[in-house]
Order: structure tokens, then C-alpha cells, then sequence
């Protein structure tokens, strides 16, 4: 009986037409992209030059960071839990890179490297606090960006010290010059591209994803069918903890030194990831949409932006965005079922 | 078979599991008062109960309201801006004539229930997460009032501030508040349908709805309470300052310190299980440390440090202590 009405079922998606196959195709693309195609048009028709290459470029450049970060909290997310702590570990990495060259280019080198080791000591400490020791993540993560925003502050004294080398610099401010069509290239986009190309394998093609999907939608059953749950949520942790401290490089180039280069950061990574259409609890989702989340969220603060409205406002605009958005994700679910 | 009928079941393990862990979380409070107590006269310090207590109350509200909505397994990231826009408004609406009082906590109580039954909708109506729930209501809310006002906006009349500064003998009106609304709330959860019901949505929301509770009335219901606790918390804080501004929700870490003291305080984040006796055993720990940090003249970002640790720690070990009972 069931099968026969699988094959049925088979035969039938067999022989669907082409027209219905392009439905299917753009009413199963998750929403995120139209909602960032709108964005882009309408800010390409309130300022043309947007559509110029070095301009949008530019644009990718700003929103580097950002989509970074989804990037690595999608991992978390993925696997059932949250990382409020990656916007105080891009504070941390600004101002301790600062703190540790003190502008001295020979230095970089393994002031970077220390600072990636930061990135997985936090990741690792994250994960192993929350599946060896029970702690739900929010309250985890919330520890952690207490520790680490309190740690560079009494580092600091208050007041971050020392400057950023050029040569640590380059990564979020310059690029690759005199590239045809585009003038320059920068190296954030090109950092961005690798790391959301990188992000995306991991994610849908390696059985490391496959486990993080399984351990986010139900643990236990994850557990049972032989995945590591703990090993692949700290596993995430760590990903986002490096995603962090990508993000924190290229901030601290672009932006420079300062006391709150992160503030804020966590909330729009954990919004931007679910606009792209992934659940809060975990076990869904998908990587590319998760970075068109953040890249929508970008391009609504260039937009509300061109459109003059203060800064403030656009916070309420953003926040009414974001409700709108998961409710209309929520009514899609429901309705799908 | 037992004909003991399913809800007083319900309720009598709910006050069973209460009980066992309140009587922990009253235990650690007791060591953090005598150790910081211990340190603090070791150091030549005094010990100023009333101060403590009344340094609690802001908090206090706030994670007592916080708790309703965490035991129904949702979450309000949005108190913090709710105590500011309660602050803001108060003054803004008293502009310190004594004869406006009652129209000011009017408006703001109105605001206050607003504020809760919208949170309360976009959750349950619409179907979205508490947690981008109320951090979009949080940021709608930052972003009205900091357009809106700038700056310290009006004043409470003299007569409203008795609310922060007086008291019967050596009791302060604001630690009687805080009571009240802490006995009420207590009420509330062990003593009514309403808290039944929410034990049983925050224990699983799917199988409360199917034995028949109206799970969307009862979690509207408590964010309307837990914004009721805001307007409170912001009255309260209106009448210390006398008058308020955007930033004095924000400055007290509201939103995410109420949670830390509802945890650390023993209720489970993912809801049905805990109290409100247990969160002020945890807003007292805080208030203990703060105390006992000051005193010692820590520094001030290493108190962060420590704070974020001694929350993890503790949350930790309750969790590792259920972890291990149920194994």
C-alpha cells in the first residue's frame, strides 16, 4: 500500500512538467532572497551608483563582517543552540590586537595566530561549559561575553591602548588594485567569499553537517544513530568562535580601535541567520540563505539610511522587520503542514 | 489507580520540586551573606541590610516578572527598554506637578499593558520565537524613545518620591512593594489555574494544549504581568532620579541580568520548572556580590568577570545536580 504509493508518487514527480518544476523550484527558494533582491533594487533606484561595481563592492566590504558571523552562528544554530558571545569576542579582538602590537607590523604575524587561538579557547570553553556541563548556551554565552567584555575593559583600563599595524589593517581596508571593471578588489570580499564558500561545504556536503543537522533536530535520536553530540556542538562553538575573530580582523581594519567595535553584533547575527529562514531549537536551515539574511539586514540599514531616517528610527524600523519576517517564516511552517 | 485528579498532581510536584530546590538555592544564599558578610567586617566594612535590599528591588521586579514568562517557557529580552520607556514617561507625564501623579501612573500602567499583550500576540498569534519576539519589541521600543527623547524628559513631584526614598519605621515603602509583588506572584503560580497552567505550557506547551489549557491566554497573561513588573521597576527607579531618560533601563542591564537571576535562582530557562521564591533568593546573591565587590573595592570591569563566571558556576551545578538525579 505504501509502497505503491510511493512509486506512484515517483512516477508522478517523474512526469511534472517543466512550468511546474520552476514553481516548485521558486516557491521552495526560501523568501530571504527576494526580500534582498527587493532591498538591492530599490536602493540601485534611490542612488544608481550603487549598481557601479566599486560601489557595491564597497557595500560587500561593510557587510563582511556581519555575513561572517551568520555564518558561524549558523553552525551553532544548526545544532540546537545559541553564541551571544561572538560580538564581545570581535571587541576583544580588536582591542587586544591593538594592545599587543602596539603598531609594530613585525608583530602581526603571531599576534594573529594568537588571536585565532583565542577564538577556538572560547569556542571550546563555550561548547564544553554547555554539553558536558548542562548549561543552557544562552546562559553559557552570556557568561562568556559578561567575562570577555569585562576582561578587555580591566585590560584595557577603559581606555584601549596601542594602534593597528597596516599590515594588520590591510585585510579590512584595502585590496587588490587595479582589477579590470572594478578598480580595486578588496580582500575583505575575497576573505568573504572563501570563508561563505568554505561554510557552505561544511555545512551541506560534509557528514560533519549532516551530524550537526541531526544533533540540532533531535539530539537524542542523534546520539543514539552514533553521532558525538557534544563533540559536534563544541565543534560549533568553535566555528563560530573563529568566525569571530575573522570578523574581529577585518573590523578592527576598517573601523579601527575601539572600546564597543563588536557591541551589538550578536543580536544582529543571531537575526540575520533567521531571516535566512532557520529555526531557533535547531535542525533546519540553510547556510547560503543564512548569509542572505545577514546581507539583507546589511542592505536595510544602507537603505534606511538613504532614506534619512535617523538612526534611531531605523532601529525600530529593524526591529518591525524582524518580527514581520519570522512571523511570515511561522505562517509559512504552519501552513506547509 | 489512583483517583487523585491530574492537575492536583501537577501541583503537588510542583510544590515537591519547589521545594527541594529552594531549600538549596536559600542554602546558598546563606553561604554567599555569611562569606561576604565574613569579608566584608574582616575588612573593616559595615553591613547595610537596607541598602542591600533596597539596591535589589530594580532588579527584583523585573526578574520576578521575568520569572512568569520563563516557567510558560518563553522569554522577555525587551524589559530593560520597557523600564526606560516607564521612567520616561512618568516624568514626561508628571512634569512635577503632584496633582498629574495619578495620570502619569495611569498612562504608564496603560503603556505597561500594551507593551505585555503585544509581546504576548507576536508570540503566541503570530507564531515567532520569544526571543526575536522581544528583541524586536526591544528594538522598536529603543528606537521610538531615542528619537522621541534625548535627554532627562520632565519630573516626578517631591511627593511621588517618597516611593523611592521613604519608609514605615525602618522598613522602605519600596521593599514592601517588592514584597507584595513577590508574595502576589507566588500566589499567582501555586495558588491559581493561571499558574497551574503556566507550569504545566513551560513542562510542554503541546501536551498542556491538548489536555485543554488555553496555552495563548495564559502566556499573554503572564507577559502582561511581567510588563507590569517593568512599569513598577521603572516607577520605582523614575522616583529615585526624579526624572528619567532613554538610557536608564539599558544602564541597569535589565534584560539580561533578570534572566541570570531567574536561573541562578534555580528555574529552568527552558520553562515549567522553578519559582519566584528561588529568584529572589538569586537577585539577593546578586545584590550580596555587588555588595561585597564594592566594599573590596574590586574593580569594576574584573566585577563583570566575575559576575559571568559565578553565574555559569552555579547554573552549572544545579544543572549537573538535576542532570545527575535523573540519571
Amino acid at each position: 500500500m505504501t509502497s505503491t504509493s510511493t512509486t506512484a508518487r515517483f512516477e508522478q514527480e517523474l512526469t511534472i512538467s517543466w512550468r511546474e518544476r520552476v514553481r516548485r523550484g521558486v516557491l521552495g527558494t526560501a523568501p530571504i532572497f527576494f526580500v534582498l533582491l527587493g532591498l538591492l533594487v530599490w536602493i540601485a533606484i534611490l542612488n544608481p551608483n550603487f549598481t557601479e561595481p566599486s560601489v557595491f563592492l564597497a557595500f560587500l566590504k561593510r557587510a563582511a563582517p556581519l555575513v561572517i558571523l551568520a555564518a558561524g552562528q549558523m553552525f551553532v544554530i544548526v545544532s540546537g543552540e545559541f553564541d551571544l558571545s561572538v560580538g564581545s569576542l570581535v571587541t576583544a579582538v580588536v582591542v587586544a590586537a591593538a594592545g599587543l602590537t602596539e603598531g609594530d607590523p613585525d608583530r602581526t604575524w603571531w599576534v594573529v595566530a594568537a588571536l585565532f587561538g583565542l577564538g577556538i579557547l572560547v569556542g571550546i570553553v563555550n561548547g564544553i561549559v554547555t554539553t558536558r556541563l548542562h548549561v543552557p548556551s544562552f546562559i553559557t554565552t552570556l557568561g562568556m561575553l559578561l567575562i570577555l567584555e569585562g576582561a578587555v575593559l580591566y585590560w584595557s583600563g577603559g581606555a584601549p591602548r596601542g594602534s593597528l599595524p597596516d599590515n594588520f589593517r590591510v585585510f579590512g581596508r584595502r585590496g587588490i588594485e587595479d582589477v579590470p571593471f572594478v578598480e580595486q578588489l578588496p580582500y575583505s570580499v575575497i576573505i568573504l567569499v572563501v570563508v561563505g564558500i568554505a561554510a557552505v561545504l561544511l555545512l551541506h556536503r560534509t557528514t560533519f553537517g549532516k551530524q550537526l543537522f541531526a544533533a540540532g533536530g533531535n539530539p537524542r535520536a542523534a546520539a543514539l544513530s552514533g553521532v558525538d553530540v557534544p563533540l559536534v556542538r563544541t565543534l560549533a562553538f568553535v566555528l563560530s568562535g573563529i568566525s569571530a575573530v575573522i570578523a574581529g580582523i577585518l573590523v578592527g581594519g576598517f573601523a579601527g580601535i575601539s572600546q564597543d567595535a563588536g557591541a551589538g553584533y550578536e543580536f544582529q547575527a543571531i537575526s540575520a541567520v533567521v531571516l535566512g529562514g532557520a529555526v531557533l531549537g535547531g535542525g533546519r536551515g540553510s547556510m547560503v540563505a543564512a548569509m542572505a539574511g545577514a546581507l539583507a539586514l546589511e542592505a536595510l540599514f544602507t537603505l534606511l539610511n538613504l532614506l534619512g531616517l535617523p538612526k534611531p528610527l531605523r532601529d525600530a524600523v529593524q526591529g518591525l522587520i524582524i518580527i514581520g519576517a519570522v512571523a511570515y517564516a511561522a505562517y509559512r511552517l504552519r501552513r506547509a503542514r | 489507580m489512583s483517583a487523585v485528579p491530574a492537575t492536583l498532581n501537577r501541583v503537588t510536584r510542583a510544590r515537591r520540586e519547589l521545594g527541594s530546590d529552594t531549600a538549596l538555592i536559600y542554602g546558598v544564599l546563606a553561604l554567599v551573606a555569611l562569606i561576604s558578610w565574613g569579608l566584608i567586617l574582616a575588612n573593616g566594612g559595615q553591613i547595610n541590610l537596607a541598602n542591600t535590599l533596597v539596591r535589589s528591588v530594580a532588579l527584583g521586579m523585573v526578574a520576578v516578572g521575568q520569572t512568569l514568562v520563563i516557567l510558560g517557557g518563553s522569554l522577555d529580552l525587551s524589559v530593560a527598554y520597557q523600564v526606560s520607556v516607564t521612567a520616561v514617561m512618568a516624568s514626561y507625564v508628571m512634569q512635577g506637578d503632584p496633582d498629574r501623579m495619578l495620570l502619569g501612573i495611569g498612562v504608564v500602567i496603560a503603556i505597561g499593558l500594551a507593551i505585555g499583550l503585544a509581546n504576548g500576540l507576536i508570540i503566541t498569534g503570530l507564531g515567532v520565537n520569544p526571543f526575536i519576539a522581544t528583541l524586536g519589541t526591544a528594538l522598536v521600543l529603543r528606537g521610538v524613545l531615542n528619537s522621541s527623547f534625548d535627554n532627562f524628559a520632565g519630573a516626578v513631584p517631591a511627593e511621588f518620591q517618597a516611593l523611592g526614598y521613604g519608609s514605615i519605621g525602618p522598613v522602605p515603602y519600596s521593599v514592601l512593594l517588592f514584597l507584595a509583588v513577590v508574595v502576589i506572584a507566588w500566589f499567582l503560580l501555586l495558588h491559581t489555574r493561571f499558574g497551574h497552567h503556566l507550569y504545566a505550557i513551560g513542562g510542554s506547551e503541546e501536551t498542556a494544549r491538548l489536555s485543554g489549557v488555553r496555552s495563548a491566554r495564559a502566556l499573554i497573561g503572564a507577559h502582561i504581568l511581567c510588563s507590569l513588573t517593568c512599569v513598577l521597576t521603572g516607577l520605582f527607579i523614575v522616583s529615585r532620579l526624579r526624572a528619567g531618560a532613554p538610557w536608564v533601563g539599558p544602564d541597569g542591564n535589565y534584560d539580561l541580568e533578570s534572566i541570570a537571576a531567574v536561573v541562578l535562582g534555580g528555574t529552568a530557562l527552558s520553562g515549567g520548572k522553578g519559582g519566584v521564591l528561588g529568584t529572589v533568593a538569586g537577585v539577593l546573591i546578586l545584590a550580596l556580590l555587588d555588595n561585597l565587590f564594592n566594599q573590596l573595592a574590586v574593580n569594576t570591569y574584573l566585577k563583570d568577570v566575575l559576575r559571568g563566571v559565578i553565574i555559569v558556576a552555579a547554573v552549572a551545578a544545579y544543572a549537573l545536580r538535576n542532570y545527575r538525579s535523573r540519571a
